[in-house]
């Protein structure tokens, strides 16, 4: 490993290793397939590929390898660089937490429809049939009305106090 | 002026508590508050005359330039005596007006209070931005007031109008006053006003605030709003719609005249949308049979009227304008009041029903008459002076001929129709009309005084009948307290009217701030020239056009073709409405793989195209840091591949946690330990957890729905894959600044104490980002637990001593197929044994107890190899895990990794000896150790706040302790600590859920003795599952 050419004023060698770069591309390409499907454990082993892929990127971004970031074992210079592995370590653990939901969204799915496959959305097709038949997609009864305002005047008349017959002091 | 603000706000917060003790008596002490703003104007009268403004300023939001800034100048004092004068009357008269009945009158009075405030703030701030605030406050204060009957369609309808038009132009408002404040460098409307800015942009600023002013002030297109929103109580109509909050628009415009009149897109703007509205609200309150809509679309006559001579910009016209603007809070305020009084007495509004009712009450006629004179403008009332001024300065203009022409052309015809709408008023509330008078007497005759009473038409009866006359000898006259209001402000008109001078002085300072023309005067008798010609002129024509009344209703019944406002409103929104679901239809698919398609898409032709041009050059690239990295790039090549192509559940996920433990390998070769720890054991957890849900899940996958699309799939994987390639190489490389983590090394040792500068990362130097996390992974569990426990999350901890060992009655697993049985019987006991169907009738062999509740565990489900490895390694991982726990802070470990540790530590117990086994060795809930948890990370970071120190600022101890020796205690440990024992929540409540209550599921065991298949059926849990 040649680190001599990472000056300590600068900061550490960001120059990417090609085959981390390809580890991401592998990541994302088979992440985004599986997530493009309808089953939600592949849904979900998508996500945790591309996860996987997300951090390696982070991993990248931080610069060159080096020796483990713990002063007075690794030199500082040689150091590899704390923070993305800070936020590495939080996603890793984030993604264990989003990892359980989902595969408890799929276990319940699996308890009320007997299948894990993540249907489209009743509400966005009604819509649609409604627009395709131009009607209304909800029943506004305040717009829709069509007697005007001073057909209503009249009517519509506030809770005064009475000053006919009864008298009200 | 904020001693003001702050009267309102505590009056309109103690207005409920107010209204149900002391009834609607309350508003006489709610009066108390606008009355404070009108007694404040009057005794700065003489601060204001002499130029001495008083000022506040209290700084709010400097970083927008938004302070509470207020000042008070003629035109603001002005305002600040009409709102709180007329405030105070119209609260004095809701005393007598609502009955005692009246539902929602705590809610009413608070906001009607809570507006009178909001008023005052807006015509006294002296910032832009806090304007606007008050604008939009008193928007959606006047939104509930016209809502008030809310059960009333026309109410809400009404409601719903206002604040849509009056939002929209206060957006428009907010666009330009931004665009003011940063054109003039100022947000000071005083110095923005002083000192106007120019351009373009300016010039688009002010159309946009005229475009607010004329949504509020009900101006032509947008005045339909105003009649509409007399669906409001009439003491609301009275303040809000014609007192009060239309005159912010009118005020808007006056306030900027002076800056901005000379702008030839002002004075387009102002003659033709204010001289229309002139016009058109004139014609339109001829053709109404209601008292309230008369009024209504007078008002909106009046507002276009008061605009166009405050927009002007000649002094003359402003004096007149502002003449006119106290003049019409003064009548209109005082002739809603009165119609009130009418409705109150007699029950109706409509004119075709009334008849007779100025005999039966004199004294309101006698008020309505003399509001009514001063509106249409008859000597020597306020309205008078305030219209010959008008006149005069139009008459003698030095503008524009085109301008004044077209100006002087709608004051006119504008009178003209204001003096007919005036009597058409009078006379439809207070004359005695032939025909109508008739059919009383008619209906007296003929049913008898006896049967009109009985059937009360004034109350029982609604829409056509409602032409049945009302009796006047039925009509009593109003309380007193009713009829003080309107009658005081009626007097007004004549007592200002009567000393013009004293208005004169008052509000010339004001019009002197506008840039043009000659100064005006308000007098009574200016001697005789052309405005008194044009005054009898518009008198003589208003009385002719209310005398053939008939005629010109017909002609205009017949002649009115032009679509009403209000109607073209409505298919507006209807198309909207239409436009946005078919906007819905194309874009909202209801498909998440076409929705994700479309994002990812979108990913790879703009962010994508956009790093393909920006390309390294000179391109530098390593092919590897370390060698070895080359082979577990392979492998996680090899490994994703399989994962995708896999037709299997359990082998997808299996392949997928391969590819997990290669990333931990690359971490560990990029220097990374912490991670790589991490890494394995998340990958370790996620990989049992994953086989716990999927034993219950179909083992192969369906490929039904998307063999079709396979390709487009691949090919968008594939772009993504090949963009984000682009970035990892492009990004490190973009790199110019020094990176932040360059000095982490000495901050970690020096400030967080630590050594391993990861964990230290973590607890100390980005410590908010792992409470954050923390926090999501607090979520996560719950949700996690919501979704698997269906009837309560705090379900009992499955112990021990609820479920008693019961050799013949294993509680876990019982009914599972025992395929072994024969053979571990044979192999334990004697050979003879015959074999028998129903395990539980011959005795089980004792098996030697390794862990705690292995007893529960069905036999044929329990390996003794298991169980003595876990009963081997259980304690050792717990005390490893405290190592790591304690040593984080120095080398690899920390809190993270203690947590996942114990967490798999309790795993090897839950799958050795089952449920109870677990709850046995973690027999507390995991809510408390996620709050704890919580707790520990964010609470003690508030420690240091004590200690002097921010939030999450670690405190270094080291004290020397006997035996164990120099302790080197960093209090950010307890964070750590908080972290451990929030992970372990985690773990526990994913092996609770999909583990423990999943094979209770299973089993079809229900603690409730209910049916044990209501998880399977979706009503029942939909109507019945709490959790």
């Amino acid at each position: 490993m040649n680190l001599a050419d990472v000056s300590p004023t600068e900061g550490l060698s960001t120059v990417p290793s090609l085959a981390l770069v390809l580890a991401i591309g592998v990541l994302f390409t088979g992440g985004i397939y599986l997530l493009l499907e309808r089953s939600l454990t592949r849904i979900l082993i998508g996500f945790i590929l591309v996860g996987n892929g997300v951090n390696l990127m982070l991993l990248v971004a931080g610069g060159r390898a080096g020796g483990a970031p713990i002063v007075g074992i690794t030199p500082e210079d040689e150091m590899s660089d704390p923070l993305v592995q800070a936020m590495i370590l939080t996603a890793v653990v984030i993604t264990l937490g989003l990892t359980a939901f989902v595969l408890a969204m799929a276990y319940r799915s699996w308890q009320l429809n007997g299948h894990d496959e993540v249907q489209d959305d009743l509400e966005d097709r009604r819509i649609a049939r409604r627009a395709a038949e131009n009607a209304p997609s909800y029943a506004d009864e305040d717009a829709e009305a069509t007697d005007t305002l001073d057909d209503e005047a009249p009517e519509v008349r506030d809770e005064t106090s009475r000053l006919g017959r009864e008298g009200d002091r | 002026m904020l001693i003001l603000l702050a009267v309102h706000l505590i009056a309109a917060l103690v207005a409920p508590a107010l209204v149900s003790w002391l009834g609607r008596r309350a508003f006489l002490v709610l009066a108390l508050a606008p009355a404070s703003a009108f007694g404040y104007a009057l005794a700065h009268t003489r601060d204001v005359l002499d130029g001495n403004l008083p000022e506040q300023t209290l700084s709010w939001v400097p970083s927008l330039g938004l302070d509470l800034t207020f000042r008070l100048d003629t035109l603001s004092w002005l305002m600040l005596l009409v709102v709180g004068g007329v405030g105070a009357a119209v609260l004095v008269y809701c005393t007598a007006y609502f009955s005692r009945e009246a539902h929602g009158l705590g809610r009413f009075a608070a906001i009607l209070t809570a507006f009178a405030g909001t008023m005052v703030g807006l015509v006294t701030a002296d910032n832009l931005l806090l304007l606007f605030v008050f604008w939009e406050l008193t928007t959606v204060f006047s939104y509930l007031l016209i809502g008030h009957h809310a059960d009333r369609k026309a109410s809400r309808r009404a409601a719903m109008q206002a604040i849509v038009i009056t939002t929209a132009g206060g957006l428009a408002m907010l666009v330009g006053l931004v665009t003011l404040g940063v054109s003039a460098g100022s947000w000071r409307i005083s110095e923005v006003v002083a000192d106007p800015p120019g351009g373009t942009a300016v010039t688009v600023a002010v159309v946009l605030l005229l475009i607010g002013a004329a949504t509020k002030s009900a101006l032509i297109p947008f005045h339909f709003w105003l009649p509409a929103a007399m669906a409001a109580p009439t003491p609301v109509s009275a303040y809000l719609h014609a007192a009060a909050m239309v005159k912010a628009g009118v005020y808007l415009v006056a306030r900027f005249a002076p800056g901005f009149s000379d702008l030839l897109a002002w004075q387009v703007v102002i003659v033709a949308v204010a001289g229309g509205t002139v016009l058109v609200g004139g014609y339109r309150a001829l053709r109404q049979h209601d008292l309230k809509l008369i009024l209504a679309f007078g008002t909106v006559s009046q507002l276009g009227l008061i605009i166009l001579l405050l927009g002007l910009g000649t002094r003359g016209a402003a004096l007149a304008g502002l003449a006119l603007l106290g003049a019409h809070a003064l009548f209109k305020s005082s002739l809603f009041l009165l119609t009130g009084i009418v409705d109150a007495a007699t029950g109706t509004r409509d004119i075709r029903r009334l008849t007779g009712i100025g005999r039966r009450l004199p004294l309101t006629a006698a008020a309505g008459v003399l509001a009514t004179a001063s509106m249409i403008g008859i000597p020597p009332l306020m309205g008078f002076v305030a219209k010959e001024a008008a006149l005069e300065s139009l008459v003698h203009g030095t503008g524009p001929v085109w301008r004044d022409a077209i100006a002087l052309f709608a004051i006119v015809v504008g009178s003209v129709l204001t003096v007919a709408y005036g009597l058409r008023w009078v006379w439809g509330a207070f004359g005695t009309k032939g025909a109508t008078a008739r059919a009383v007497a008619r209906a007296n005759e003929h049913i008898g005084a006896a049967a009109l009473r009985e059937s009360d038409p004034r109350r029982a009866h609604s829409g056509a009948e409602d032409l049945a006359p009302v009796d006047p000898a039925t009509v009593n006259r109003p309380p007193a307290l009713l009829a003080v209001s309107p009658v005081v402000l009626a007097v007004l008109g004549l007592v200002l009217g009567l000393m013009p001078q004293v208005g004169d002085e008052l509000l010339a300072p004001y019009a002197a701030t506008y840039p043009a023309g000659e100064e005006g005067h308000l007098v009574l008798w200016a001697g005789f020239g052309a405005p008194v010609v044009l005054s009898a002129i518009i008198l003589g024509g208003g009385a002719l056009l209310f005398w053939w009344r008939g005629t010109f209703e017909r002609l205009q019944a017949a002649t009115w073709n032009v679509p009403e406002a209000d109607q073209v409103y409505r298919r507006t929104m209807r198309r909207l409405d239409d436009l946005a679901a078919d906007v819905t239809a194309m874009t909202q698919r209801g498909s998440l793989p076409f929705y994700l398609g479309a994002i990812l898409v979108v990913l790879i032709l703009v962010p994508g195209v956009a790093a393909f041009f920006a390309w390294p050059d000179p391109l530098e690239l390593r092919a590897w840091d370390r060698p070895a990295q080359l082979v577990v790039v392979g492998i996680i090549t090899v490994a994703t591949i399989l994962t995708v192509r896999a037709r299997r559940r359990l082998k997808a996920v299996l392949l997928a946690g391969g590819v997990g433990y290669a990333m931990a390998a690359l971490f560990l070769l990029h220097g990374a330990p912490d991670l790589a720890m991490t890494q394995v054991l998340v990958e370790t957890v996620t990989l049992a957890v994953m086989v716990l849900v999927m034993r219950r899940l179909p083992p192969y996958f369906s490929d039904r729905p998307l063999a079709g699309s396979r390709w487009v799939r691949l090919a968008i994987g594939l772009g993504v894959g090949v963009v984000m390639m682009i970035f990892a190489v492009i990004a490190p490389l973009a790199r110019t600044a020094v990176p932040v983590s360059v000095d982490f090394p000495s901050e970690a040792e020096n400030f967080g104490g630590g050594k391993n500068i990861v964990n230290v990362t973590l607890v100390d130097i980005r410590a908010w980002d792992t409470v954050g996390e923390i926090s999501v992974l607090l979520v996560a569990a719950t949700g996690v637990a919501s979704l698997v426990f269906l009837r309560r999350r705090s379900g009992e901890i499955p112990r021990m001593r609820s479920a008693p060992p019961d050799p013949g009655r294993p509680r876990v697993w019982a009914d599972a197929p025992d395929t072994g049985r024969e053979l571990r019987l044979g192999r334990l006991s004697a050979p003879q044994e015959p074999s028998s169907v129903g395990g539980a009738t011959s005795a089980e062999p004792e098996m030697r107890s390794w862990l705690m509740a292995e007893g529960t565990l069905a036999p044929q489900r329990r390996s003794v190899i298991f169980e003595v490895v876990t009963r081997l390694v259980f304690h050792s991982m717990i005390v490893f895990a405290l190592f790591l726990l304690f040593s984080g802070h120095n080398s690899p470990g920390g809190g993270f990794a203690a947590g996942l540790l114990v967490g798999i530590a309790l795993l090897v117990r839950y799958l050795a000896g089952g449920r109870y086994e677990l709850g046995e060795a973690a027999p507390v809930h995991p809510g408390l150790l996620l709050g704890t948890g919580l707790f520990l990370s964010a609470g003690v970071g508030l420690l240091a706040l004590l200690l002097g120190g921010e939030v999450l600022q670690s405190v270094i101890i080291d004290i020397h302790v006997p035996v164990i020796g120099d302790v080197h205690l960093v209090t950010s440990l307890f964070f750590d600590i908080g972290v451990f024992l929030l992970v372990i929540g985690l773990v526990l409540d994913i092996l609770r859920s999909l583990g423990a209550e999943v094979d209770r599921q299973a089993e079809g065991i229900d603690d409730d003795s209910s049916n044990p298949l209501v998880a399977l059926e979706p009503d029942s849990v939909e109507a019945g599952g709490e959790r």
